[in-house]
């Protein structure tokens, strides 16, 4: 093939998508000044919230109880979600008492036939969102997403061999990622044991599912309920899991557990995956300070509340994320003033004339007032 | 109006300073009662108010696509002024105090709304919740009060030119967002000034208002006309969006009027308020600086709740749909204190605040001191003061001041 005739139909078409592109944006502006002050998008979200070019919305499908305190949320996403991985979360928005709230929740299936997503969710002793989750949503309501994200995901190619340990709800990441596997044409070669953790049985999310995974011989299912078995004791882990060194590793859990795994697999110098729902706090806290914004509103905050928490609770609009320190999506300047890191303790200082003239940047939901502060926000 | 501190009658001399305290601390409950228990009903009221009116503009506007019929013309443009209405009113101004930030939807909140209105809600934010919410009634500081284009005060020297003011007001009542557009710029100090001292936030401010008012006028003047063109309705939708307007803007006018200028509010003067006027205090000059507007739901909603201006004042940002609970409460607190809660029906209290315009764009006393028998002298008597020179006017003027102070008390002799 010559290059003129490769180039020419190229030309023609870019040609074509440039004046298409033209058409949309004056047929656009024009909707829009038709509108104002509103955008068309406004108009258009008020009959079609999932469409795509909007901000990223699900419709909750169905809502089915798992255990008494858990159920799964199965949501239709807008059309611009851009598909995840097993094991990935996604953070939901929702209103509880007419107040908006969000939350990070693992995926709890793989990429599914029929396109929509689904969270577990268990009610947490005061977790408002979560008691409104389980017991207070319908099928029909609206909520709102942040495209997935997270890096607990299996490595392709698959390993061999895996140790999969969960405890409580760490079981959503890691049953995402079963039956992504389990619901391949061709059934994976992997050697998997999951050790999975519960206070007691019923309270145990998926076990009928996993327990039928074991007995298809799909995986090494070890249950551990600790009103049967005693608190899990890390000692007996590997006569739990006798090649527990040849494994490829990935946990999620409460803190406590993580902590201990980790410790467990550095001292032998192994390597280990983990997925936090929490970031792990420090317990002491600082000494707060005023936190001051641009639009001239003042907060005040503890040394032991996150700004961004601060902040929301006194009507602030604040950019958010994960809400743990991961995902760096509540990151705004501080043009003076200093914050202590809620999970180290490391205070952050801005300094003006000292410091970046564009402020130094700060995790607003894992940092705390240390002494008076202004953000640029 | 007389300020408060100059009247014969202070009607808050009664109260101590423990008593303002005390109502402050009153207030400071009500309002706590309404915080802790804000909730899904009251997002679900906001939501649904918004929906409402967008389905109300849209509707509207699709039916002024025909608007060469008749049917069509009268229906749309009773839907879109009451869908412009209930923008500027009960949503707009009521979500740019604020009062739905706490739901923390970042489509509903005082940082990013814009109305259906000439001023830039940025704009709107400092003259109103700023200037206005702060310094409510303070002769001179509050430009609400009209302070800047009407003698509203019998302690504004009269001159000739008030005469116009009923008129003048009228036109301002018609094109009221326009007039508020220029009073958020502060338009009348600012021009005055040589333009190379203007200073930066005004041409900032300028800018952004004048691209406001074109992209509104755009839409109602141009765009909507246009696509009216296929049923050959250009005009009438051009005339429905002109007369929807000019509804909004007298409708919202009266309702601000009834807000501070009836009879029976009090204005106050600066040098009487205290330097750190206490919360106490500040609650007072609110109960007493606004009027109520008594009447059904519906009329509530249209006034966006301005008609518990007196609740709306002392709660700027408590959410409005929530006005009605505490007005019996707050009126409560007047009764124990011994003070004057101002409620009317909206007729006579538009009617109180047009006749002090009126009274207030004549003479001190010419009003009180005219009755149908001797209107021809007194008419003489007015255009002698009209055309007479300063020094004779102010002789004049104290002379019919003091005339109708004696008539006075002659009628309360008898």
């Amino acid at each position: 093939m010559s290059s003129s005739s490769l180039s020419t139909p190229f030309l023609v078409r870019s040609a074509q998508r440039g004046r298409r592109d033209g058409l949309r944006r004056r047929l656009r502006a024009m909707a829009d000044a038709a509108v104002t002050p509103l955008s068309i998008d406004d108009v258009l979200d008020q009959f079609h919230p999932l469409r795509a070019g909007t901000e990223l919305r699900g419709r909750i499908v169905a809502v089915e109880p798992e255990t008494s305190d858990a159920a799964t949320i199965v949501i239709k996403p807008g059309r611009d979600w851009n598909g995840h991985e097993p094991g990935q979360y996604v953070q939901v928005g929702v209103d509880v008492d007419g107040v908006r709230l969000w939350r990070c929740y693992s995926l709890t299936h793989g990429p599914r036939p029929d396109g929509h997503i689904s969270i577990t969710v268990k009610a947490i002793p005061g977790g408002v969102v979560s008691h409104h989750l389980v017991r207070k949503v319908r099928a029909g309501e609206l909520v709102h997403l942040q495209q997935p994200a997270g890096d607990f995901v299996l490595p392709m190619p698959i390993p061999q061999q895996l140790l999969l340990v969960t405890a409580g709800s760490g079981i959503t990441p890691v049953i995402g990622m079963l039956r992504n596997l389990f619901s391949k044409a061709v059934a994976p070669t992997t050697d998997i044991t999951l050790v999975h953790v519960n206070q007691a049985e019923p309270h145990s999310i998926f076990k009928d599912e996993l327990r039928a995974h074991a007995a298809a011989g799909r995986i090494r299912l070890v249950e551990h309920f600790d009103d049967r078995d005693g608190l899990l004791d890390l000692a007996r882990l590997e006569s739990l899991v006798p090649d527990i060194g040849a494994r490829t590793a990935y946990a999620c859990g409460p803190s406590g557990l993580l902590d201990a795994l980790e410790q467990w697999y550095d001292e032998r110098g192994l390597a280990l995956s983990t997925e936090r729902f929490r970031p792990a706090l420090l317990t002491e806290a600082g000494e707060g300070g005023s936190v001051a914004f641009a639009d001239g509103t003042v907060v005040e905050a503890d040394g032991a509340t996150p700004i961004l928490d601060a902040a929301e609770e006194a009507g602030v609009l604040m950019p958010s994320g994960c809400r743990m320190g991961i995902c760096m999506g509540c990151v705004l300047p501080m043009k003076e003033g200093a914050v202590r890191d809620l999970r180290t303790g490391e205070t952050t200082v801005a300094v003006p004339g000292e410091t970046d003239p564009g402020g130094v940047k700060i995790q607003t939901c894992i940092s705390a007032a240390a002494g008076d502060c202004h953000l640029d926000h | 109006m007389t300020a408060i501190t100059k009247k014969a009658e202070n009607p808050i001399a009664h109260l101590s300073p423990e008593d303002i305290e005390e109502i402050g601390k009153r207030l400071d409950a009500i309002r706590q009662e309404v915080i802790d228990s804000r909730g899904e009903s009251d997002a679900a009221y906001i939501r649904r108010m918004i929906k409402t009116q967008r389905y109300l503009e849209l509707g509207s506007r699709a039916v002024l696509l025909g608007s060469v019929f008749p049917p069509a013309f009268v229906a749309g443009t009773i839907g879109l002024s009451i869908s412009k209405i209930l923008d500027n009113m009960e949503i707009g101004h009521n979500i740019l105090h604020g009062q739905w930030d706490w739901m923390r939807d970042p489509k509903i909140h005082s940082s990013v709304w814009e109305w259906d209105n000439a001023t830039p809600s940025e704009a709107w934010k400092h003259s109103h919740n700023q200037i206005h919410h702060t310094y409510t009634n303070i002769l001179g500081k509050d430009n609400d009060l009209g302070y800047g284009i009407m003698r509203v005060d019998e302690g504004q020297r009269w001159a000739p030119a008030h005469l116009g003011q009923p008129l003048w007001n009228f036109i301002n009542a018609c094109f009221f967002e326009y007039g508020i557009a220029a009073y958020d710029l502060d338009l009348g100090r600012h021009l005055q000034m040589p333009k190379e001292r203007r200073p930066e936030s005004f041409k900032k401010g300028l800018s952004a208002t004048l691209q406001k008012i074109r992209k509104q006028a755009t839409k109602d003047y141009v765009v909507h006309p246009l696509l009216s063109v296929p049923t050959g309705s250009f005009v009438s939708t051009l005339a429905a969006n002109f007369i929807a307007n000019i509804v909004r803007n007298l409708w919202s006018h009266s309702v601000i009027m009834c807000g501070h200028f009836p009879e029976g509010v009090e204005t106050f003067e600066k040098a009487a308020i205290p330097d750190k006027e206490t919360r106490g205090e500040w609650y007072l000059r609110q109960m007493l600086g606004s009027a109520n507007i008594s009447g059904s739901k519906a009329m509530h909603v249209m006034t966006g709740n301005l008609s518990h201006q007196i609740e709306h004042h002392l709660f700027p940002d408590l959410p409005s749909n929530r006005y009605a609970e505490v007005a019996p409460k707050v009126r409560a607190l007047f009764d124990e204190y011994d003070l004057t809660y101002c409620s009317r029906p909206l007729v006579p209290q538009v009617y109180s605040a047009w006749h002090k315009v009126v009274r207030l764009s004549l003479p001190n006393g010419w009003l009180a001191t005219t009755n149908a028998k001797n209107l021809p002298q007194q008419l003489v008597a007015l255009y002698k003061i009209t055309t007479a020179d300063k020094r004779k006017r102010r002789v004049m003027l104290k002379l019919l001041e003091r005339k109708a102070k004696q008539e006075q008390e002659y009628v309360a002799a008898a």
